[in-house]
């Protein structure tokens, strides 16, 4: 055992970038997420790494871009409007095939929203977000140590994959504060970037692009980044089942959510119902699988968000009518409580009108 | 004894461009890869090309290069040279991409003192989508957006990129130069060394600006065209160095 830290998770997400040999960060301020680049712009400097207030956003993401393309391990970060922002630079990185980690720590929206902790940037994360046919890979960590280790994999999944990669942690993550152990990791073997920029010597020229005018070329370059995400789909899930083996109701939770909802499940096993909770670790690739699985020994499944319906989706694609979705989320910034959670399971499990 | 006098410079590719008869992206292409290889620096320089007509900068000057969105290419040149100090990396940007769409880029690439150079590319029309109008369309000038002429009223004015930017403590060489007649490019080869020998000599950032023509969008015959930058743009956007390094002071750390 390695010794433990109390530690926010901004500044746990920070650090576990530096431990990975993460050594240019971009960012700009924007509330919940101000601690990462305030941590950055200190520690940078102390391990000979680089820290930039850029101008936006937008210009923080091209940065990424610059320098994901140079070959270095590069971070931004951000929350909800901001990313919104970025989405035009995740879109051309992820076309270019440029391995980064991006953060959103969530607040609430749409628009300015609000700066308390959400989920509502589920569908951006996942669906694309940006323009183009593309997929990040989607890490969503439940606790401040999830979220360390989390991003310590998102700089080896990113250079394994060649692909951006977003850990998707809301604002409870970003500013509770947990006893931390920051786990030195074997290093991992990874493939070679020879495509990088770094200067034309002593090889034919390196070229980072996203135009491909002729349409049978453009088809190829996604065809080819549609295999990958499809390699990721297979090799890359990630799910935690949490007291499912006898589960007799199941809930369907990430992130913070999924943490209050384990309470709620120990609660409710203390009343008799056996509830059990799965819980997608990664958002892309989705845990189709273990809906699938579940859904053909229980007959109901309670989703619990905190925004209006959006994994939910996933969670229906999964079951494909095996099994009776229930939703509940609170959104705006207000989390589900467990006496909440346990109080619509109960009556999902009675069979009463809710 | 034969002896070659002239010659393709060896940073370009051994190809035609797709650029329209009389453009200057050409011109301003061949003075590139001429300062890249007197510098010889061919294996240290990295390009980034932007969105417009010179997308595809790329097919034609050998060297590792990105491919920027629009507007952006100052924010990856960023992250490139931070990376890579030692390398030599320049922008190659249009007035759409430079100074509309990514006004903040550049102006805070120049703030921040970037140590890279930008080539800015002033033809007072968007090009590559069909001649619309751009932040340097001058006044009266029409254009399939302005069709019936800039007015100050109506569409305000056009800036002026290389004043403007020389007003920043970060810019260390600002000029803006032409390439519609002989001794105009002779000048403007001597302003893109200064640049390049600005970031080489690791001083901060730098810009040229080139007014060039766009004889397709100015619906004009090239030598129409030629005269069209003499009498109507270089009024408006005067010739000449706006900072140098021997004008600029040291910067100090607190």
């Amino acid at each position: 055992m390695g010794e433990k830290v109390l530690i926010s998770g901004n500044e746990a997400i920070a650090e576990a970038a530096i431990q990975a040999g993460c050594r240019f960060f971009f960012g700009y301020p924007i509330t919940p997420q101000n601690k990462i680049p305030e941590y950055m712009s200190e520690r940078m400097p102390q391990v000979g790494g680089c820290f930039v207030q850029a101008e936006s956003e937008i210009a923080a993401i091209y940065m990424v871009f610059g320098a994901a393309g140079a070959g270095a391990r590069v971070m931004t970060s951000s929350s909800s409007p901001g990313i919104s922002l970025k989405m035009e630079g995740i879109s051309y990185i992820a076309g270019a095939e440029l391995p980064c980690v991006i953060v959103n720590v969530m607040r609430g929206g749409p628009g300015l929203g609000g700066i308390l902790p959400s989920q509502s940037d589920y569908f951006q994360a996942t669906k694309g977000g940006g323009h183009g046919d593309y997929r990040l890979l989607v890490l969503a960590p439940s606790t401040v140590q999830e979220a360390v280790d989390l991003v310590m994999d998102a700089f080896d999944l990113a250079d394994k994959y060649r692909n951006p990669v977003m850990v998707l942690a809301d604002g409870y993550i970003g500013q509770m504060m947990e006893p931390v152990e920051f786990k030195k990791r074997p290093p991992q073997e990874l493939p070679p970037k020879d495509w990088a920029i770094m200067g034309a010597k002593g090889r034919p020229r390196n070229l980072i692009k996203t135009l491909y005018l002729d349409p049978v070329e453009l088809e190829k370059h996604n065809l080819k980044l549609h295999n990958k995400y499809m390699e990721m789909a297979k090799n890359e899930v990630r799910v935690e089942n949490y007291m499912t083996d006898d589960a007799e109701v199941i809930i369907a939770a990430y992130g913070t959510t999924a943490r209050i909802a384990k309470t709620a499940i120990k609660i409710l096993r203390e009343k008799g119902i056996r509830a059990g909770l799965v819980r997608p670790i990664t958002l892309f690739p989705f845990p189709y699988a273990a809906f699938r699985k579940i859904a053909e020994r229980v007959d109901d499944i309670l989703v619990v968000e905190m925004n209006m319906g959006q994994m939910l989706e996933d969670v229906k694609i999964g079951v494909c009518g095996k099994a009776k979705i229930h939703f509940y989320g609170r959104t705006g910034g207000i989390v589900p409580s467990y006496d909440e959670i346990v109080d619509r399971t109960e009556k999902i499990v009675k069979r009463e009108a809710i | 004894m034969l002896k070659k006098v002239f010659g393709r410079p060896e940073s370009m590719f051994p190809i035609t461009t797709h650029y329209c008869p009389g453009c200057g992206h050409g011109i301003i292409h061949r003075l590139l890869a001429e300062v890249i290889d007197e510098f010889g620096i061919h294996e240290k320089v990295v390009g980034v090309a932007p969105v417009g007509c010179s997308v595809l900068i790329y097919n034609y000057i050998n060297c590792d290069m990105y491919e920027a969105a629009h507007g952006r290419a100052p924010a990856i040149a960023t992250g490139c040279k931070r990376v890579h100090p030692d390398l030599i990396v320049f922008t190659y940007q249009g007035d759409g991409d430079l100074a509309s769409i990514g006004t903040a880029e550049i102006i805070h690439a120049a703030a921040r003192g970037e140590k890279i150079t930008v080539l800015f590319v002033n033809n007072a029309v968007y090009g590559m989508t069909g001649g619309q109008m751009a932040p340097t369309t001058i006044i009266g000038q029409k254009t399939t957006t302005s069709p019936y002429g800039r007015t100050p009223k109506r569409e305000g004015y056009p800036v002026r990129v290389a004043e403007m930017l020389a007003t920043l403590d970060g810019a260390v060489y600002i000029a803006r130069v032409a390439v519609h007649k002989p001794k105009y490019i002779i000048a403007a080869k001597k302003a893109l060394r200064k640049a390049f020998e600005t970031q080489m000599r690791g001083l901060g950032f730098s810009l040229v600006e080139f007014l060039s023509q766009c004889p397709t969008n100015w619906g004009m015959p090239p030598q129409e065209s030629v005269e069209w930058v003499e009498r109507k743009m270089l009024p408006y956007y005067p010739l000449g160095e706006f900072k140098t390094p021997e004008a600029k002071q040291p910067l100090k750390d607190a």
